[in-house]
């Protein structure tokens, strides 16, 4: 707990307490505690099925806990569905990419602003004034995002046809665009190349910088999670066993060992050490 | 671009204007039954082609329209023009009723569901509930719409007029709903249902909508088509419809409006055309069907931006389970 004390004195964005997720009779997530804060970047980490895409999905609304809360800016949004979730400004993207394969690039985008809009079918058919006003709005944030990633260019092009380090960015313009307070990326450098890392570091590191957003992040490359993290949880078998800063964590003995159990992971931990000296 | 566009479209509303004019009311009436096809696709066209549920059973809310029309027709005397909202919306009202329940099932375990409602239906109308439907034989004695004043659609160049201004309107109207945000919430369901939710669509609502607005215009078609044939009998709505509207919108290109129009053409002039070899024609519709599925499988004319390919949606159980 003294690991906590460290921390600064910011708004708590999001809040688990005791979150417990249980299939059949495995415990995926163990009454698990995290503390998300205002303008952060969390880290989880962890060995492969230490449970943390089941935070992920349990925070999003995609599961139910057994047991346990999630809180967001101090309301407790345990068991709400997905698309109320994302209403109330927690967006999220997907370890295996998930977009809207045969729709185009700015279309998939729009999809974030559907939460902050409202027409409805006849309002939609009729084209009244606050339903073009409203498309309008959605379009340019739309387009807005879509610059800020860089894939103005593949605005018309179908998300299945851009490239794959592409739509990794482009699901997390979709994410953007609904204006989220909590950005949840599910391993945003998987399958990416070291200078789409580095693209990908730069623009989240500019992101907290510059907009009212927190990050919750899964990550398996040491090298984002040392460089640009704030805060890194340690997941282990459905457990937090550590939590600190990133220096902290990279010299802890428990996670050391929750790594170094798994031969393949070893290499991993390596590969941090080399990025930090 | 707009321009050529806008001028072709005038030239097919022209063209479907004077075609009255230069054919027999034999011709009239072929082109009628391609209008209630139309309209047919076009409801199915939102449940299967925008959101890709599979719908088997959309005959069932076709009869639901036409019978009650055909029920409140001759026992109430109440004009067709009045039914015809009433009809759509007593299909809705079936729609959201029987699919509310199930509208959770993925795939093929809701086609196999509605597949059985539409069967239900059926067997419903066969058995005269309440003495209402007429058990096999149907409803006789529906009149023709009627405006008052003397002014009566009663010709078949009348009708032919009425059904293709309902589906201009109709396309109209979905067009739009393609273009606003309900379109495209469409869409994202299924192109995938878990990415839709988790961008803030109410994945349920949705596919219920779609599956009610889809029924109302079933039922707008079975208004038009009960007082067309001035009755109605079970055997109007059996499951080849169902088949055949399936056929319509995969024929076209799922979710794509000029295709559903391109494959109502097909159906129902296919029949037509090849009269002479009435043994075999099913064989051949057969054939076109599988040739359609192995070379074209996004359709005749797919939606613009990309065809949807009938096979894509088979899978999203199986993407289910790496979320």
């Amino acid at each position: 707990m003294s690991d906590l004390q460290a921390r600064p004195d910011k708004e708590i964005v999001l809040e688990t307490r005791r979150l417990s997720k249980i299939f059949g009779g495995l415990t995926a997530v163990n009454m698990i505690d995290l503390q998300a804060l205002k303008g952060e970047i969390l880290s989880l980490i962890g060995p492969n099925g230490a449970g943390k895409t089941t935070v992920f999905n349990v925070v999003t609304g995609i599961y139910k806990p057994e047991m346990g809360n999630v809180f967001f800016k101090g309301s407790d949004i345990t068991g709400r569905k997905p698309h109320q979730i994302v209403s109330y400004g927690i967006a999220r993207t997907f370890q295996n990419i998930r977009l809207f394969p045969d729709m185009t690039c700015l279309e998939n985008i729009m999809a974030g602003q559907h939460c902050r809009s409202s027409s409805g079918v006849f309002s939609s058919i009729f084209q009244t004034p606050h339903q073009r006003r409203e498309e309008e709005r959605i379009r340019e944030i739309a387009q807005a995002r879509l610059r800020q990633v860089n894939l103005w260019a593949f605005r018309q092009d179908l998300a299945k046809n851009v490239a794959y380090g592409s739509q990794r960015m482009l699901e997390i313009a979709r994410a953007l665009a609904s204006d989220p307070y909590l950005l949840v990326l599910d391993e945003p450098s998987s399958g990416l190349n070291p200078r789409e890392t580095e693209i990908l570091m730069e623009f989240l590191t500019e992101l907290i910088r510059t907009e009212d957003v927190t990050i919750l992040l899964i990550e398996h490359d040491m090298n984002v999670v040392m460089g640009i993290s704030d805060w890194v949880v340690v997941m282990d078998e459905g457990r937090k066993i550590a939590e600190g800063t990133p220096k902290d964590i990279y010299n802890n003995q428990r996670v050391i060992e929750a790594y170094l159990g798994k031969d393949d992971e070893e290499e991993e931990i390596d590969h941090g050490t080399t990025a930090e000296h | 671009m707009v321009k050529t566009q806008r001028f072709q479209i005038m030239i097919i509303a022209g063209a479907f204007l004077v075609y009255p004019f230069f054919v027999s009311d034999y011709f009239i009436d072929i082109a009628f039954y391609f209008g209630i096809y139309a309209l047919l696709g076009l409801s199915l066209n939102i449940v299967l082609g925008e959101v890709g549920l599979f719908d088997l059973g959309h005959a069932g809310f076709y009869a639901i329209g036409a019978y009650t029309t055909a029920i409140l027709n001759t026992k109430f005397g109440i004009p067709i023009f009045v039914l015809l909202p009433v009809s759509a919306l007593a299909a809705a009202l079936f729609a959201y009723l029987v699919c509310s329940p199930v509208i959770h099932l993925q795939g093929d375990y809701l086609l196999i569901v509605t597949l059985g409602m539409g069967e239900i239906v059926r067997l419903a109308l066969i058995n005269n509930p309440f003495d209402l439907t007429g058990g096999p034989n149907g409803v006789f004695g529906i009149d023709f719409p009627t405006f008052g004043y003397g002014f009566d659609i009663d010709s078949s160049i009348e009708f032919y007029y009425l059904i293709w201004i309902i589906v201009a309107l109709s396309i109209f109207g979905l067009i739009r709903l393609q273009k606003s945000r309900i379109g495209r919430a469409w869409n994202y369901i299924r192109e995938d249902e878990i990415a839709a939710s988790a961008n803030g669509v109410d994945v349920k609502n949705y596919k219920l909508l779609a599956f009610i607005l889809g029924a109302a215009l079933a039922g707008v078609a079975g208004n038009i088509y009960a007082s067309k044939l001035m009755c109605v009998s079970p055997e109007s709505f059996t499951f080849w419809e169902s088949c055949l509207m399936f056929c319509i919108v995969l024929i076209g290109g799922m979710g794509s409006i000029p295709g559903v129009i391109i494959g109502a053409a097909f159906i129902s002039l296919f029949p037509e055309i090849f009269r002479p070899f009435a043994m075999y024609r099913m064989l051949v519709f057969g054939l076109a069907m599988i040739l359609m599925m192995m070379y074209r499988p996004g359709g005749v004319w797919p939606r613009k931006r990309g065809a949807v390919e009938f096979r894509s949606l088979l899978g999203p159980a199986a993407r289910r389970e790496d979320v």
